[in-house]
């Protein structure tokens, strides 16, 4: 470790109620690095990077800068101390001139020197080889040269650290093509780069270092020519490759008698969401997974046979029948189920009760004018309630005052209730404890015996494993392998995860 | 969180004979807040006057006996806000914005009526349609315009008060458009009966029509599921759509129901006088519709609703108005009162304001809760 080192974290801790959302985290970047910080959802990237510009303030550890300690109290105080954030959202004004939305805010004096800002743009934006007008509206260029502009602002700034937080996800591949060239000029400049993203391909194609972080704690720091793909998913993940093998075989639910149609089946499946066209069937009585990192097109996929995203092209059939899936309703009608990923968001309906969020889908597949009776909506709940074991005060709770765990179980129950022939469950188990989680792969597993099949999506290999009789393995928003039988290990998952070949099954 | 499981937990059946956990849910109850204005207004009236809340009968002019008093004129003249109050709850619940256009529309619809009944002649011997056509076109002319500001807001995404800001200008100049720009009079007495007296029946016919949309609304609560899908759609836009629900139709269909409200209130402004004039007319009653549901605790920004005290706010709002009146302020500092009062309700019912309170509650009854403890 010869080379300077710009910025030196150590022993970060930051805690939240009830979550450690940092325990003990180091991170060291050089100057001229192009420095890659990995790690699943919740594995504490974000909380790192607002600790580090100053949104967040940090319980313990220490900061260095170039040697020096500094204490980041505010964004300010990391502007200041020249660490620069580029953030996925553009965080500029559309509506203003590059050359207003570079200098914005940093003139000191009431006048503005239009025709010298002006130059001064133009000047660095050729430096930097940037394909924009100084006096060019902002919004009008692409979402690229924003992200480009918003970068020059930050290395005019005089940064030596400059954070690039998932600035590739809304690029397409020309466009992520001049970022990383304008990230390789700026690395010969000298300066430091943080680069969160969750593309590994994009990961090995800039980064110099690497450093993962899982559960809040720092995993390790590795060279990445000496990282294998592989290695870096299992690291992420949590899994010792050595230890993987030993690993509980998954529970079979077989598929294999049942000759008949698939229940689903979906050839070159588009939608609005951009992902690749896809193929996927599914039989009575099984249940299969899609596996992939975050943002590799899992949950687009399960929401495009659901109907939630707008469809673009390919055939649905259900039971050998083609069918039109245009809306959630459609697929309801036809006894899909979908339970999304995004509780919060999309799930729950928080100011009303534990009661009407159980019975919501059913009554709206009865329509507005066929109300369930105040009886049978008090069995219903109640029997639910038992059921799951929901843990409320009682079925007239409104559903926010409920824990996360509870809540999915009540929104679980709402599509049990809807006696789907198919249910799709993408991340039934986040933020859930271990007991809870069991009992839903043990649910899911007694639907699936009762002839219903289920689609399981979940971040956690483990469970996938178990319950899962078929994985589709999906990558940079691609279905790139299917695994089933004695393919379906960690290993063999892993290896398609990170790997470039495609998987190809012989029966 | 804790506030709200803990009784629950505490009383099995919290609505049972226990009388402390009954006043405590009823605080709770976000009705509380207009039933206590309420109150408060009565208890006031009493010791100020009790004479206030008299009522006489005696006869009009056409000989007919009519019940007079404070209490009957409150019920009476609250009418077209109650019947607007109903529509702008399930706006507001629905789409988490409100109608600035129903004062407007009142007029529009009124002139349609006028229209309608006196043709083209200003003053007309006999009525140019039967009463009944003249109401349908008027329901019928309400609800298109509702339509125009439901599918401006469900389908456009256009901010609710900026939608109906286009209707709320312009409609008061179609009102007078559609008459010529001419204030026609109805001379059918039959007419005035919808926002007077039957002859024979001592109670003004408002208040009829008032209980009638009551009754109507509580019953399409009961029976369908219009109540469970707005709310749904005002919690959780996203959630409900992926739960088989079309947000857009529901935000638009509310509109029209508010349309068919503002032209039954239209109907009995207009037959009140037998005429109207367009330019005053129901004038800021926008405001005080949406101050009732405001009263009655319902979230502005959408959401869950409770009908019946929205009603109730607009009673309030109508009992405050006639209890200045009595006390002889004079009608043009009326709005300075009427706001001070306002300003105590909303901030009461504010939700911080609230939650302050029972924390402060909840630490003066802590020590007793703490004794207790000790004692068992």
């Amino acid at each position: 470790m010869q080379e300077e080192v710009v910025l030196r974290l150590e022993g970060i801790c930051k805690e939240f109620p009830g979550v450690k959302a940092l325990q003990d985290v180091e991170f060291t970047l050089r100057k001229g690095e192009i420095h890659a910080l990995m790690g699943e959802n919740g594995a504490g990237k974000s909380t790192l990077i607002k600790v580090l510009t100053g949104v967040y303030q940090k319980d313990g550890g220490n900061i260095f800068l170039s040697g020096k300690p500094v204490a980041i109290r505010s964004t300010q105080d990391a502007q200041n101390a020249g660490i620069s954030t580029v953030y996925q959202e553009i965080t500029l004004c559309p509506n203003l001139s590059v050359a207003e939305n570079m200098f914005i805010g940093r003139t000191k004096s009431i006048f503005t020197n239009w025709k010298k800002m002006n130059e001064e743009a133009k000047k660095l934006l050729g430096s930097l080889d940037i394909p924009a007008k100084p006096n060019q509206q902002l919004g009008s260029c692409s979402i690229a040269v924003q992200q480009m502009v918003a970068i020059a602002r930050a290395v005019d700034m005089d940064c030596k650290v400059l954070i690039l937080d998932e600035p590739t996800s809304s690029l397409d591949e020309q466009e992520v093509e001049k970022l990383f060239k304008l990230m390789l000029d700026l690395k010969k400049r000298g300066v430091g780069i943080i680069f969160v993203t969750h593309f590994l391909d994009q990961v090995y194609a800039v980064c110099d270092k690497i450093t993962v972080l899982r559960d809040g704690r720092f995993e390790g720091e590795y060279d990445a020519a000496e990282l294998p793909k592989v290695e870096l998913v299992s690291k992420m993940l949590g899994k010792d490759l050595n230890a993987l093998s030993d690993m509980e075989k998954p529970a079979a639910v077989s598929d294999e008698e049942n000759g008949g149609a698939p229940v689903f089946e979906a050839s070159g499946l588009e939608s609005t969401a951009g992902i690749a066209p896809f193929d996927f069937n599914i039989r009575k009585g099984e249940v299969n997974g899609f596996t992939g990192l975050l943002g590799s097109g899992r949950s687009e996929s399960v929401r495009a046979i659901y109907g939630a995203d707008k469809v673009l092209g390919g055939t649905v059939k259900m039971d050998g029948r083609e069918v039109k899936i245009k809306k959630p309703l459609d697929a309801m009608k036809l006894g899909i189920s979908y339970l999304p990923e995004d509780r919060k968001r999309d799930g729950i309906v928080g100011d009303l009760s534990v009661k009407e969020n159980i019975i919501l889908a059913l009554q709206v597949m009865k329509g507005m004018f066929h109300p369930i009776s105040r009886a049978d909506a008090a069995k219903f709940a109640d029997e639910y309630i038992k059921l799951l074991e929901i843990k409320t005060a009682s079925p007239d709770t409104p559903i926010k005052s409920l824990s996360g765990g509870n809540q999915q179980k009540v929104i679980l129950a709402r599509w049990l209730l809807a006696n789907p022939v198919y249910l799709i469950l993408d991340e039934p188990t986040r933020g859930i404890d271990v007991g809870t989680k069991l009992e839903i792969q043990k649910l899911v597993l007694k639907l699936a015996s009762e002839g219903r099949s289920v689609t399981f999506i979940s971040s956690e290999i483990d469970e996938m494993l178990n319950v899962c009789s078929r994985l589709i393995v999906m990558r940079d928003r691609k279905a790139v392998g299917e695994l089933s039988g004695s393919d379906l290990n960690q290993n063999k998952i892993m290896e398609t995860i990170a790997g470039g070949e495609k998987v190809h099954e012989n029966a | 969180m804790k506030t709200l499981e803990k009784p629950v937990q505490q009383h099995q059946k919290p609505t049972g004979k226990d009388g402390g956990s009954f006043i405590k849910s009823l605080v709770r109850n976000q009705i509380f807040i207009p039933i206590a204005a309420l109150l408060i207004l009565v208890i006031f009236n009493l010791v100020a006057d009790p004479s206030f809340f008299a009522i006489t009968l005696s006869q009009n002019s056409a000989g007919y006996p009519i019940l007079s008093g404070n209490l009957i004129n409150i019920l009476d003249n609250a009418s077209e806000l109650v019947i607007l109050a109903i529509g702008m709850t399930l706006v507001t619940s629905a789409s988490g914005g409100q109608d600035i256009s129903v004062g407007a529309a009142i007029a529009l619809s009124g002139s349609v009526v006028l229209r309608v009944l006196c043709g083209t002649e200003s003053r007309p011997e006999t009525l140019q349609a039967p009463i009944i056509v003249a109401f349908l076109v008027c329901c019928l002319v309400a609800m298109i315009f509702g339509a125009f500001n439901g599918a401006l807001v469900a389908y456009f995404k256009i901010q609710p008060m900026v939608a109906t800001l286009i209707l709320f200008t312009a409609g008061r100049s179609i009102a007078a458009w559609i008459n010529n720009n001419e204030l026609p009079i109805i001379s059918e007495a039959s007419f005035g009966y919808f926002g007077n007296f039957i002859p024979g029946i001592p109670v003004p016919t408002p208040i009829f029509i008032a209980v009638l949309c009551m009754i109507i609304i509580a019953l399409v609560l009961r029976f369908t599921k219009l109540g469970l899908f707005t709310q749904s759609v005002g919690i959780n836009s996203e959630s409900s759509r992926l739960n088989g629900i079309n947000p857009e139709f529901i935000k638009f269909i509310t509109y029209v129901i508010l349309g068919l409200c503002v032209a039954i209130a239209g109907f009995i402004k207009v037959s009140r006088f037998s005429t109207i004039n367009y330019s005053v007319v129901a004038k800021d009653i926008e405001m005080d519709a949406i101050l009732a549901v405001a009263l009655g605790g319902n979230a502005l920004s959408g959401g869950k609703f409770n009908m019946a005290a929205s009603v109730l706010g607009a009673y309030v709002i109508q009992f405050l108005t006639t209890t200045l009146f009595k006390f002889n302020v004079i009608s043009s500092a009326l709005p300075a009162y009427k706001a001070v009062v306002v300003i105590i309700l909303v901030v009461l019912s504010a939700p911080i304001v609230r939650d302050k309170i029972a924390a402060v509650r909840k630490k003066l009854s802590a020590p007793r809760t703490a004794v207790k403890e000790a004692n068992r």
